[in-house]
């Protein structure tokens, strides 16, 4: 009867010990949390800021990014799962430029989410890659960051371009890709091709006529 | 007991070459010296932090749980870090991804906690975290040099990512990439530079006999 009870009490005594253990870790993750939780939403809204800065390029703006956007419901072009925002930068009034986000789901592992920057005209002024999960030194060259491959989208439109020529060379389109990471570039060609083709459908939603 | 310390890290003990423990992220990540130091950095960080609050609290832990003790003590810290690089050094943060939460399953991080600092006092227990992630980060940057030399034809590039703009000067460029040899930067390559690594150790080990 003794040795039953010692064994239980072992029981106790662990899942006492366990529990105290993990109550001071969890209230300590939970005020670092608290403490660097603006510190991350700062820098990553800086992140962002300086990313919208650099798909619109040397357009002129007078409004305020942070404000100015188009809630866009899930759509089949964009791939997008929730509500996405589209951005809208206007000097004086005049929309300068439309910034759409667009998800590929195809890449070589997980989502990659790009911003397209796209003048009123349909051309596009700037692309980058927000997100992504590549894999490093292979397929995150379409990070700015890594190479200027994001760049060569500058001045692309629909019409100079038909929509077979959006592909990889290997595919007899038109993008150079890297060797070893063919699909990382095709899915983001398809989803920079995709932005612009929402662009165009949904011309009047985004306030251009 | 310092030199001890000093000597087992990163030589005689040494967690990349010799215990071979943590070889998912020594493999998976050093395509650049960048990236091999930056991740040597934080399982360093991550292996005197546990090293050093395990120790101070050993008699206290039952034998019977301490392993998912320590292995909760090392998550909690992994995600500290984890939360401070994401909130201070943004872009460390976007290069090495998911491979920082991945350090609470890096082996050598437990290893070290389960035959060390449960068994010895603080002092030398930080000894020990700090050489042996030392001599860990030692090697991902000897593997990271190999593979960014043979596949990219550079040395150090992106440093600048990392530790400022004025990195940027140490960043060589000995070929283009796009004659690299891809083999070094795929998997098969980290293995196979691995693999010289070790019998370059083990080639001084007997000569020196």
């Amino acid at each position: 009867m003794g040795k039953f009870l010692n064994k239980y009490s072992i029981v106790g005594q662990s899942i006492l010990v366990m529990s105290i253990f993990g109550g001071i870790f969890a209230f300590l993750l939970a005020i670092f949390f608290e403490f660097s939780n603006p510190v991350i939403l700062k820098s990553e809204a800086q992140a962002k800021q300086r990313l919208l800065l650099q798909v619109i390029g040397e357009k002129k703006y007078d409004n305020d990014l942070d404000t100015d956007f188009i809630n866009i419901s899930p759509n089949t072009y964009l791939k997008s799962k929730k509500d996405t925002k589209a951005y809208i930068a206007r000097y004086q009034n005049t929309i300068q430029a439309i910034i759409i986000e667009s998800r590929a789901p195809d890449g070589y592992s997980g989502d990659i989410i790009l911003l397209v920057g796209i003048s009123p005209d349909g051309k596009i002024i700037g692309s980058r890659v927000v997100k992504h999960q590549e894999t490093p030194g292979l397929g995150d060259y379409i990070d700015i960051a890594k190479s200027d491959w994001i760049l060569m989208f500058q001045g692309l439109n629909l019409k100079d371009k038909s929509s077979s020529m959006w592909a990889v060379k290997k595919d007899r389109g038109d993008f150079d890709y890297m060797a070893g990471a063919t699909i990382t570039a095709r899915a983001a060609i398809k989803a920079v091709h995709n932005a612009l083709l929402f662009f165009n459908e949904n011309k009047a939603q985004l306030g251009i006529d | 007991m310092l030199r001890k310390s000093m000597h087992d890290g990163l030589w005689k003990q040494n967690p990349g070459v010799i215990q071979l423990l943590g070889l998912c992220p020594t493999l998976a990540v050093t395509t650049t010296v960048v990236n091999g130091v930056s991740l040597g950095i934080a399982t360093m960080l991550v292996m005197v932090a546990s090293n050093g609050s395990i120790a101070p609290i050993r008699k206290w832990i039952p034998e019977e749980i301490r392993v998912p003790i320590f292995i909760l003590v090392v998550a909690a810290l992994v995600t500290i870090i984890d939360l401070s690089i994401h909130a201070f050094a943004e872009p460390l943060y976007r290069a090495l991804g998911i491979f920082i939460p991945l350090i609470v399953t890096n082996c050598i991080v437990l290893a070290r906690v389960e035959s060390f600092a449960s068994k010895n006092p603080t002092l030398p227990s930080l000894y020990d975290g700090f050489f042996m992630g030392l001599g860990l980060c030692i090697v991902l940057a000897l593997l990271g040099g190999m593979r960014e030399l043979l596949g990219k034809g550079s040395l150090f590039s992106g440093m600048d990512l990392i530790f400022g703009e004025s990195w940027k000067v140490l960043s060589i460029e000995f070929f283009d990439s796009s004659h690299g040899f891809l083999l070094a930067l795929l998997p098969p390559g980290a293995f196979l530079g691995l693999a010289l690594l070790i019998a370059l150790t083990n080639f001084f080990n007997q000569t020196k006999q």
